[in-house]
């Protein structure tokens, strides 16, 4: 790696394209507008209208779905006079006292844990951004929303009660609960929480031109 | 340099991945770099990309066989006992006539996996072999891997819902079996394999052709 000779300032709007690696300049985008690499198409940035408020708004309302989506049950079956309905912890208990520990805790993991741990960190990152509190404490919570957000399954989820209730419907009669309709509006709210988004809000103070050495730890 | 195309590994600079700031790695230091504004662990280039995604894709490989042979649910009705394996459950959806369901399950249980696989055995040899060539087409081909990925997990929903809602003691119950563990594995190997998996070694060959220390070396 060649190291420059002589440390020049690096320009504000200077990013690297996270899927290719080339240089280039971030344009000044109008709202709605996104930016993409110029060489390979990746997503560089978006600028969503009014996106903190926006965000903040839909995580919230994303909070209250995923209570009702979880207290409530989501389907009931009703074979022959007898129901049998179930929310869907009861349904990872099931598996986890099947023997099933491996799925039990995937499927714990993908539709219950991490979709509110994810929406928990969004909330903790966007609030005191609101109220103008920025501090750099925050960082690290953002870091986990991002490593989260591959793991909540919600949609996937949702798709695959879908099949299994076809697969039932000439077994029993399916009557889809409250849970089942508040998980549907869940998966709306958390998408368009997604795509109000904008995560440059956090990064918003430039550093100062002699602070722009990675720093080095020593562990 | 390709046609005045200027990396920032070509530049003498890091780029965090979590918060898109470059910065430059200080004198002789190569090891245990963070970002200056949000201090994430700042890498040129993924650790060892090449042989985690090597050592996930060997793991996924050995579990796709199980996952597939094995049964993934057992049925216990008054007509008898009858074991499903994955392919099995999408020639009942469409034998039982619900034919796009079987296709989409067919499609994110079966190919997915597979075809996950097959590409990402692909990009890391192409890398390897520091080939030049569709470098465009690899870079999407990554992206609809990691888009993709995670719909494989449908069935693993399909088997929970199944095993919690027909529990009617004496009329029909329906258990997991091993297959459903070998499966879940494949679903989330694959992904731990995609996301060690570095878009940007695609590009890296365009800059020169000199010895890469990168490429299967850490940091």
């Amino acid at each position: 790696m060649p190291a420059p000779a002589v440390h020049l300032k690096l320009p504000a709007d200077l990013v690297a394209c996270h899927e290719c690696d080339l240089l280039q300049t971030e344009p000044a985008l109008l709202p709605g507008q996104t930016a993409r690499c110029v060489r390979c198409d990746a997503f560089l940035a978006r600028n969503p209208p009014d996106s903190l408020d926006r965000t903040l708004a839909l995580t919230l309302t994303a909070l209250v779905l995923y209570v009702i989506a979880n207290v409530n049950p989501l389907v009931g079956l009703d074979m022959q006079g007898r129901v049998v309905a179930v929310t869907l912890f009861e349904a990872v208990q099931v598996l986890w006292r099947d023997g099933m520990m491996p799925v039990a805790a995937l499927v714990f993991g993908t539709a219950i844990l991490f979709p509110l741990l994810e929406l928990m960190m969004i909330l903790l990152v966007l609030v005191p951004l609101r109220l103008g509190r920025v501090t750099p404490r925050m960082a690290p919570f953002f870091r986990m929303v991002r490593s989260l957000k591959p793991w909540g399954m919600v949609e996937v989820f949702l798709l695959g009660m879908l099949v299994s209730l076809v697969k039932l419907s000439h077994l029993a009669t399916v009557i889809l609960g409250t849970a089942f309709w508040a998980t549907a509006a869940l998966i709306l709210a958390l998408t368009f929480a997604g795509r109000a988004f904008d995560t440059r809000l956090l990064w918003q103070t430039p550093l100062p031109d002699d602070a722009q050495d990675a720093l080095v730890t020593s562990r | 340099m390709s046609g005045g195309a200027l990396t920032a590994r070509e530049a003498g600079l890091l780029s965090c991945h979590v918060c898109g700031q470059l910065a430059r790695p200080p004198e002789g230091a190569a090891h245990s770099l963070r970002c200056p504004r949000c201090r994430a662990p700042m890498h040129l280039r993924k650790p060892a990309s090449v042989s985690t995604t090597w050592a996930l894709l060997i793991a996924s490989i050995v579990m796709f066989l199980p996952a597939n042979l094995l049964p993934v649910m057992t049925t216990t009705s008054l007509l008898g006992s009858q074991q499903d394996t994955i392919m099995s459950g999408v020639v009942f959806l469409w034998q039982s006539g619900s034919w796009p369901l079987a296709a989409v399950v067919f499609f994110a249980s079966v190919m997915v996996p597979l075809l996950k696989i097959i590409a990402l055995v692909y990009l890391t040899l192409s890398v390897q072999r520091r080939s030049t060539r569709n470098l465009l087409q690899r870079t999407r081909l990554y992206r609809l891997v990691e888009f993709v990925g995670r719909w494989s997990m449908l069935d693993i929903y399909v088997i929970t819902m199944l095993v919690a809602l027909v529990s009617f003691r004496g009329l029909a119950t329906i258990e997991a079996g091993p297959g459903a563990i070998a499966f879940g594995a494949v679903v989330v190997l694959t992904m731990f394999a995609a996301m060690s998996f570095d878009p940007r070694l695609i590009w890296d060959p365009l800059a020169g052709r000199s010895a890469d220390p990168y490429i299967a070396s850490h940091d």
